[in-house]
């Protein structure tokens, strides 16, 4: 009786650092419009600063707390920063833009932490007056688990007391539901913005610094908590803060629980959670419908013309050259090329969700799906290379039929949330379940049958597969199928009252998009001969995207050159230390500069050239 | 035979504010019948009502003899119902050919086609009705660019693609010339006629509702008014009341709606 | 500063604004004396709202002048716009539905303006008594008169020299409508100036002093109310 009351207990203090971080989330979400996806960092940048700050301050419980006060006020500042120099100038840019700005700066503070803080996890301080544990019938609880227990709850009463009994409150609430009207009436929205984010950096910082004495730092940190916090702002309904509160707890309580259930993976059971939670109630538990539709993130207006002589003739020059290729180069390049072409397919089958409105942040979980079902068929069952490359897709697409069940009822900035929900949860089954899927170890020495094992016919092989593959979806896009997912982008409400159902032509695409995805990590798993969880991670995801916006959303070459100019970025910065802080420097840069990408652009310089 | 469209006791209200309070109406086919009323008397949402949109709060809908209560947009189209936007609603990135072609696809059941591209599909016929529309000009360009007058032929298209027996026009008129809205009022009526379509429409322009509707109803402040012929309803002291100001050419130079005693307050 | 200038409160020379590509508005001009209650008349989509938004810079105007009180008021955001003591009453009410009376009061509230008697909760439910019997109420549980009376409140509390009401007798109750006039007097004798947009004519000749017609995007006629020429009314605002 004792161990499961603990087990309660663990489960409710755990809850405190989500709620903290979830709330501050669905705050910035619910007056600013934006989802911060550095809000994850700024958790982490709370942990390591109480870290710093209490190794530097004298001993003793007040300069402990001062300590965990001062980072997260830090922190509060970090994100003004943020919003004053980054996020203020792109208010009036699409969704995805301010998105992908955002994990900009996730990279950045990645590497960041990294420098200043060193890479090895760090065990955080006890608090003073608070290292013992308190005996419940038996079983031991810290002490410090009663004080984070307690910490919650003053929290959600002071916000509501902040949010409903101050002029400031007030401002808050009415911006939230008519910012307009709000600035008609002489509220100052710059101002208000740039308070409330303060705010809720702070709570990200101060979560972070209260589980200090319980959870350390890591690096992980910021993306780990980055999905849990939107699965709990999902689960809990958006913008609202109680509903954050009791999600939290139901979280924590899995966490705590599900851990003597199903040991391998507790992220699983987020899922289920969140499953269940979407299936009953698709706006979360407080969460109220949003009226608005959210615009969508590409802009209308340009016609998709099938390909004109030239650019066709142009395809054709590319195709000979990709043919011709080994006869000139090293393996090296070869290496590079096959890889380049896997990545080629997969942008393409994110660009084909797109072009139904569908900006998915998970596209990883199909890309690792496909590579890890391939491996795992390898690895377990010895089966061959073709059955397992054939098996790879169709495995991915079952994957995407019950990920997409659930994605579709939700749009815009929701539904490319609870896909980099769905595909964290991935991650972390394969990352945990570490006697299946090898952990983070990885699998190994998955290598290609004998016949195709020499580099040069693995190039002809991936080149066929991709080429046909990325040839077949732009097939698609021009289909009654393509025809209708394009409509459902251009306008949910006319596309249902001409008798087509949205959401099941949105399943159907993720399904598609998530079998040429898999294929590509079926057939990458063997070139590169073995996987890790990384390929899965969310940093994976947003390569996917951002070769699709580099080669910009207008047009159909766009995905295929983006992979090409990525992949070969990647390779060259890779070889620096801090690579992680370039590349989040040049996503913040390319966003702020090319809102259209370098395909959007040259198609903007030289467009008539290439009609007929 | 069974009227068209049946609607009974209608209510809808939104927080406070009661939008449509116990409206009851039919429509037989090949009719046209105006709902008017003032701005804000509830015509947006008696017809989101009966489009799907919206769901009542109380009150059936009746579509061909089927109650479409709860019923979803996409559920009422496949019924057999064309409807136009009174904001222009159109496929932004596709041609207007290509937003015709959309409509003939759903209507065919052929939106989840993978296998031949679209291509010439359904193309004559989508052509013959941007002709009948007097746009097939216009077919190759993009629906973004297009003038407000023409974006409203396309909305017409597209809802006489499915070959509706019940058309439903929310301010089919509105933002064009005068002479335009009556050429278009006048294409509709012939089509309307040839076919045996019954229509439903919301029209701020009494000129266009007095010259092309065969019935009227009038709504104010969410209720039922009146309903009659034209002639009837233009006839009503109640309609007078409820339009005075805003054009009667009697209620210029006076000065009623407040007595001159309750100025002072 | 000539003396007539300070009459002016409100002055519009060539306003142009765009939607996207769509120009809205063309050369639009119209000025306001103070103290003086004027109206823009004309059909929906003649271009009213659309005029008013410009002025509170709600759109941005792509080119013309926009002076309140003698300054330049172009391009200012609506927050600023408003803390020079010009109120806003959108046409859809747009209350703050899940906050309270009171708190909806509070979005509204700027600081005293000097030679005008503060607007505080008590005077405005003085006003308008319905509202003070439900203060406590969220915005959304009001009936359409209340939630209009709420809008005007709101602005009051501004302390606004002059607002601008677009479209405020659309949908209400004669009764209500009476009211509203009678709001209009009132505060047009504290001194408020006033822009209206509105097609309900006898509305507009019970509480206005001049009418501008606006067709098109243009103005096309301007007047004192009680002059206005039938046949510029027919032509243009008639139904």
């Amino acid at each position: 009786m004792g161990f499961y009351l603990v087990q309660f207990l663990t489960g409710l203090s755990d809850a405190s650092a989500l709620f903290l971080v979830a709330c501050g989330l669905s705050l910035i979400f619910g007056v600013l419009r934006i989802v911060n996806l550095a809000h994850g960092s700024f958790y982490m940048l709370g942990a390591y600063i109480a870290f710093s700050l209490i190794a530097y301050l004298p001993q003793g419980a007040f300069f402990f707390w001062t300590g965990i006060l001062l980072a997260a006020l830090i922190v509060g500042l970090v994100g003004v920063i943020l919003e004053v120099f980054l996020l203020r100038r792109l208010y009036s840019a699409p969704e995805l833009f301010i998105l992908f700005a955002t994990f900009g700066v996730v990279l950045m503070v990645q590497d960041l932490s990294r420098w200043l803080f060193g890479a090895e996890d760090i065990l955080g301080q006890m608090a003073p007056g608070l290292e013992g544990s308190i005996d419940i019938m038996g079983t031991l609880l810290p002490q410090y688990d009663i004080a984070l227990i307690v910490i919650a709850p003053l929290i959600l009463v002071g916000l509501w007391l902040l949010l409903n009994r101050t002029r400031w409150g007030i401002l808050v609430r009415a911006a939230t539901e008519d910012r307009e009207m709000s600035s008609a009436l002489g509220v100052n929205q710059t101002w208000l913005f740039t308070t409330v984010f303060f705010l809720g950096s702070c709570l990200a910082g101060l979560g972070g610094a209260v589980q200090l004495p319980k959870g350390g730092a890591n690096l992980l940190m910021d993306l780990n908590m980055i999905a849990a916090a939107f699965v709990i702002v999902v689960v809990g309904g958006m913008g609202s803060i109680p509903g954050a509160y009791l999600a939290s707890v139901i979280i924590g309580q899995l966490n705590s629980f599900g851990v003597l259930i199903f040991p391998q993976s507790t992220l699983f059971l987020m899922f289920l959670a969140m499953a269940v939670v979407l299936t009953i109630r698709p706006h979360g538990l407080f969460g109220e419908i949003e009226a608005e539709e959210h615009a969508a993130a590409q802009t209308a207006g340009t016609v998709l013309k099938p390909a004109s002589k030239k650019v066709r003739l142009l395809g054709l020059i590319l195709l000979i050259l990709i043919f011709v290729l080994p006869v000139f180069v090293g393996q090296f390049t070869l290496v590079l090329m096959t890889e380049i072409a896997l990545f080629a397919l997969v942008s393409m089958s994110l660009y084909f969700l797109m072009t139904g409105g569908m900006v998915t942040f998970g596209h990883a979980a199909f890309f690792g799906g496909g590579a890890y079902s391939a491996a795992l068929l390898v690895h377990h069952l010895q089966t061959p290379m073709e059955l397992a490359i054939f098996f790879a897709p169709l495995a991915v697409g079952l994957l995407a039929l019950i990920i997409g069940w659930f994605c579709v009822r939700l749009s815009g900035v929701y539904f490319a949330i609870l896909t980099l929900a769905f595909a964290q949860i991935c991650w972390s089954v394969v990352f945990q379940w570490a006697e299946f899927t090898g952990g983070d170890d990885g699998l190994l020495t998955i290598w290609p049958s004998k016949w195709a094992s020499e580099k040069i016919v693995f190039y002809y092989l991936t080149m066929v597969l991709c080429i046909g593959g990325i040839l077949l979806l732009r097939f698609f896009i021009f289909t009654p199928f393509g025809y209708t997912m394009r409509a459902c982008r251009d306008s949910a409400l006319r596309v249902d009252s001409i008798g087509i159902n949205l959401r099941r032509h949105q399943w159907l695409a993720f399904a598609i998009a998530g079998v040429f995805a898999g294929l590509a990590g079926g057939v990458y798993v063997f070139s590169k001969g073995s996987v890790f969880p990384d390929e899965m991670a969310i940093p994976r995801s947003f390569d996917f995207l951002f070769m699709v916006l580099l080669g910009g959303v207008e047009t159909l070459f766009g995905p295929v050159a983006g992979s090409a100019a990525y992949t070969w970025l990647h390779d060259k910065i890779a070889r620096f230390d801090f690579w992680q802080l370039a590349i989040g420097c040049i996503f913040i840069f390319l966003v702020v500069a090319f809102p259209r990408g370098i395909a959007g652009s040259v198609h903007n310089r030289f467009g008539k050239f290439f009609e007929d | 035979m069974a009227d068209i469209l049946e609607v009974h006791h209608l209510y809808k209200a939104f927080g406070g504010v009661k939008a449509v309070v116990d409206v009851s109406f039919n429509l037989k086919d090949g009719q046209l019948l105006a709902m008017i009323g003032p701005n804000g008397a509830g015509k947006s949402t008696c017809f989101n009502l009966i489009n799907g949109q919206l769901r009542p709060d109380h009150g059936d809908i009746f579509i061909m003899g089927k109650n479409v209560n709860g019923s979803k947009p996409r559920d009422v189209w496949n019924l057999g119902v064309g409807r136009t936007f009174q904001i222009t609603s159109t496929f932004a990135s596709m041609s207007v050919l290509e937003n015709v072609q959309m409509a003939q696809l759903s209507y065919y059941k052929r939106t989840k086609s993978l296998l031949q591209k679209v291509g010439r599909l359904y193309v004559d016929e989508s052509m013959a009705l941007l002709k009948l529309l007097g746009i097939e000009d216009q077919a190759e360009r993009a629906c973004g660019v297009l003038a407000y007058g023409d974006l409203k032929r396309v909305e017409l298209a597209v809802a006489l693609a499915n070959k509706p027996k019940l058309l439903l026009m929310d301010e089919p008129t509105a933002g064009m010339g005068p002479s335009e809205a009556q050429n278009l009022m006048e294409l509709t009526k012939d089509i309307v006629h040839t076919q045996n379509i019954g229509v439903l429409f919301t029209e701020h322009d009494m000129a266009v509702v007095f010259n092309h509707a065969d019935r009227i109803i009038v709504l104010n402040r969410g209720e039922l008014a009146a309903e009659g012929t034209p002639d009837e309803v233009q006839a009503n002291e109640k309609v007078k009341e409820i339009y005075l100001g805003h054009g009667e050419p009697a209620g210029i130079g006076k000065k009623e709606l407040i007595p001159a005693d309750s100025k002072e307050a | 500063m000539p003396a007539d200038s300070q009459d002016i409160m409100l002055k519009v020379e060539g306003l142009n604004t765009f939607y996207g590509k769509a120009q809205i508005l063309f050369d639009m001009v119209l000025e306001v004396k103070r103290g003086e209650v004027n109206v823009l008349l004309g059909r929906n989509g003649a271009g009213k709202t659309t005029t008013l938004k410009s002025i509170m810079g709600i759109v941005a105007p792509k080119s013309g002048t926009i002076t309140f009180k003698g300054k330049a008021i172009n391009g200012l955001p609506p927050f600023k716009t408003c803390a020079l003591g010009l109120g806003y009453v959108p046409e859809d009410r747009r209350i703050f539905s899940r906050l309270s009376i009171l708190e909806n009061f509070e979005v509204g509230k700027q600081t005293p303006r000097e030679g005008l008697e503060p607007w505080t909760p008590e005077r405005l439910f003085e006003l308008f008594p319905n509202l003070g019997e439900r203060r406590h109420h969220a915005g959304g549980t009001l009936s359409g008169g209340e939630q209009q009376m709420l809008t005007i409140a709101r602005t009051l509390m501004g302390n606004p020299e002059m607002i601008i009401l677009d479209e405020p007798s659309e949908g209400l109750a004669p009764v209500i409508v009476e009211q509203l006039a009678q709001t209009i007097q009132r505060l047009k004798s504290e001194g408020v100036s006033m822009l209206l947009a509105e097609q309900n004519l006898n509305f507009a000749r019970t509480v206005c002093d001049r009418a501008y017609i606006v067709y098109l995007g243009r103005t096309h006629h301007e007047s004192a109310i009680d002059n206005l020429s039938q046949q510029a009314y027919e032509k243009y605002c008639a139904l």
